[in-house]
């Protein structure tokens, strides 16, 4: 899998005597194998702008995005996305939902169902394929739509802000599960993220997104994931030294965006 | 602070609705437990309904056991229940009442269907197309909220004084409802649904087949539920001309000739037939989206 974005802008036409709000102004950035981008920023900073790009979603109004070398021109089975809540289907129960990539895509319902249990089982459903969604808990709500979206073994997994509506505990827990099928499944990730300690202790690179215009302000390269999965404990690995200095570093950065708006 | 005694804490207080003498009125007092406070409405409505309808009954038979009301004007209940079961064995001018019954049912019904039948798809296109909805949006827009019995005269101009214009006249009245309220179905699909569907790898056709349909299904089946409505309110009008069967037509010949009673009893005969119908597509509500308003 490679992604390429090269030289990016997505300009939205002036409404009712606004002027054009620049949304993305020359994004380049690369994407390999395995890969676990961290996008955060501050509201505006064109974050979800640049998921839509990727997604197919939205066309640069310069620049390209490539995929294995193709040009995006829409949205795709091997760009599954996961947003942060109301993308269930709450006619469809837990199986069904998460077999509903695979039904798209015209594979029988014996096949569809079997990768659909293998997934419910490693999102730890167990037990509830017959449930209705709408009768879940946000978390496991969401664990659903991240097993939905790997279901279609997607090259890449979108992820719109995915553990935004959870509560605190839900969420460490959450971060901690994706990690693991992160390694287990080898997928790439670009994930979307408000919070700060999710996006260092989740990503293997971090992009600082700033508002007016939206642009990739600063790149970092992240450790944490990997001595998270190398054994030390998630709270540990949140609390050592270099994780804290990085999080206010990258805090500041905000907070300064933030101001100037 | 103002020496003004307009405007001292004593006149607040005499003014202040929470401690006026209406102030039960005012005041919101902590929930029950198992309920949420400052829900509108919230709280059982059944005993009072009985009770409403128990005041009602009573209330009628009073006035007509007393002899205060002329059985012209108000039949005793009595006389209802009476004239249903003459007309039941007797029928009315020649027709048993279950024959004006189905005659009446089979209109609204046929009409009720051959509404849905047209109106659901062209709503759901309407939603989905603005070319379609740019052209119909305009005459049913126009026609929607003009009485039935004003154009009942140019169905029969044009129609005839068949069986045509009466199903045409009730299908027109449950067209409109049912076709805006499936255009209006298209957008219950929230945008996640749709984008990850997309990014599954769906087609627009798999999109609305698979996301936009189901999502609408609640307020089709809300539409349809209004649209039948229309429908047994335009029944009457379309069976005032040329009709000789019918519900409509037993309850107006009745009028004409002064039979309260039978107006009376027709009259709840049709409402009967529409509630429970109404009663039966609430039930089916409720085992076809039983997630309505959930997620």
């Amino acid at each position: 899998m490679g992604l390429a974005i090269n030289d990016a802008s997505v300009i939205y036409p002036s409404a009712e005597g606004r002027d054009p709000v620049e949304a993305l102004r020359g994004i380049n950035l690369t994407m390999g194998e395995n890969e676990f981008i961290v996008a955060l920023g501050a509201s505006g900073c064109g974050k979800s702008t640049l998921l839509n790009l990727i997604a197919g979603f939205l066309a640069p109004t310069s620049g390209e995005v490539l995929l294995d070398g193709e040009r995006v021109s829409g949205p795709g089975a091997d760009r599954s996305v996961v947003f942060q809540k109301h993308a269930l289907l709450p006619w469809l129960d837990v199986r069904e939902n998460v077999a509903f990539g695979l039904k798209l895509q015209g594979v029988d319902s014996k096949r569809r169902y079997r990768t659909a249990d293998k997934f419910i089982s490693l999102l730890g459903l167990d037990g509830f394929e017959g449930s209705p969604v709408y009768a879940l808990s946000g978390g496991m709500q969401q664990r659903v739509g991240i097993a939905r979206a790997l279901t279609c073994d997607p090259k890449l997994l979108l992820m719109d802000e995915p553990l935004g509506a959870l509560d605190a505990l839900t969420r460490e827990k959450a971060q901690e599960l994706i990690l693991g099928i992160w390694e287990e499944t080898h997928k790439s990730v670009f994930f979307i993220t408000h919070s700060v300690e999710e996006a260092l202790f989740m990503g293997t690179r971090l992009i600082v997104m700033s508002p007016r215009p939206g642009r990739i302000a600063h790149r970092f390269d992240l450790p944490f994931s990997r001595r998270f999965l190398g054994g030390e404990a998630a709270r540990q690995v949140k609390a050592s030294r270099d994780f804290i200095e990085l999080r206010e570093e990258v805090l500041k950065i905000i907070f300064a965006d933030e101001e100037a708006a | 602070m103002t020496d003004d005694p307009d405007l001292s804490p004593a006149t607040e207080a005499r003014v202040n609705p929470r401690t006026g003498a209406f102030s039960w009125l005012m005041r919101a007092r902590p929930t029950k437990p198992g309920e949420t406070y400052g829900v509108p409405g919230q709280g059982e409505t059944i005993w009072l309904s009985i009770l409403s309808i128990a005041t009602l009954l009573f209330a009628w038979w009073l006035v007509t056991w007393m002899g205060w009301v002329k059985p012209l004007f108000v039949p005793s209940p009595g006389a209802i229940v009476t004239k249903f079961v003459d007309v039941w064995q007797n029928g009315f001018t020649n027709t048993s009442l279950l024959r004006h019954t189905l005659v009446s049912t089979g209109r609204v019904f046929g009409a009720f269907l051959l509404a849905c039948l047209l109106g659901i798809p062209l709503g759901i296109a309407m939603g989905m197309s603005p070319a379609i909805r740019g052209i119909f949006d305009p005459p049913i827009e126009f026609y929607r909220p003009i009485p039935p019995l004003a154009y009942l005269p140019l169905m029969i101009i044009w129609f005839g004084i068949g069986e045509t214009s009466k199903v045409l006249l009730i299908f027109l009245s449950v067209f409109a409802p049912v076709a805006l309220g499936a255009r209006a179905g298209v957008r219950s699909a929230a945008i996640e649904q749709i984008h990850a569907a997309y990014s599954f790898g769906a087609s627009r056709w798999q999109v609305m087949r698979h996301v936009i349909l189901p999502s609408a299904l609640p307020e089709i089946l809300t539409a349809m539920r209004i649209g039948i409505g229309f429908g047994w309110t335009t029944l009457v009008a379309a069976e005032m001309v040329a009709a000789t069967e019918g519900l409509g037509y037993m309850v107006l010949s009745a009028s004409q000739f002064l039979q309260t009673s039978t107006v009376i009893m027709g009259i709840i005969v049709i409402a009967a037939i529409a509630y429970s119908f109404d009663l039966l597509m609430r039930f089916v509500e409720r085992k076809v989206v039983p997630w309505k308003g959930r997620m």
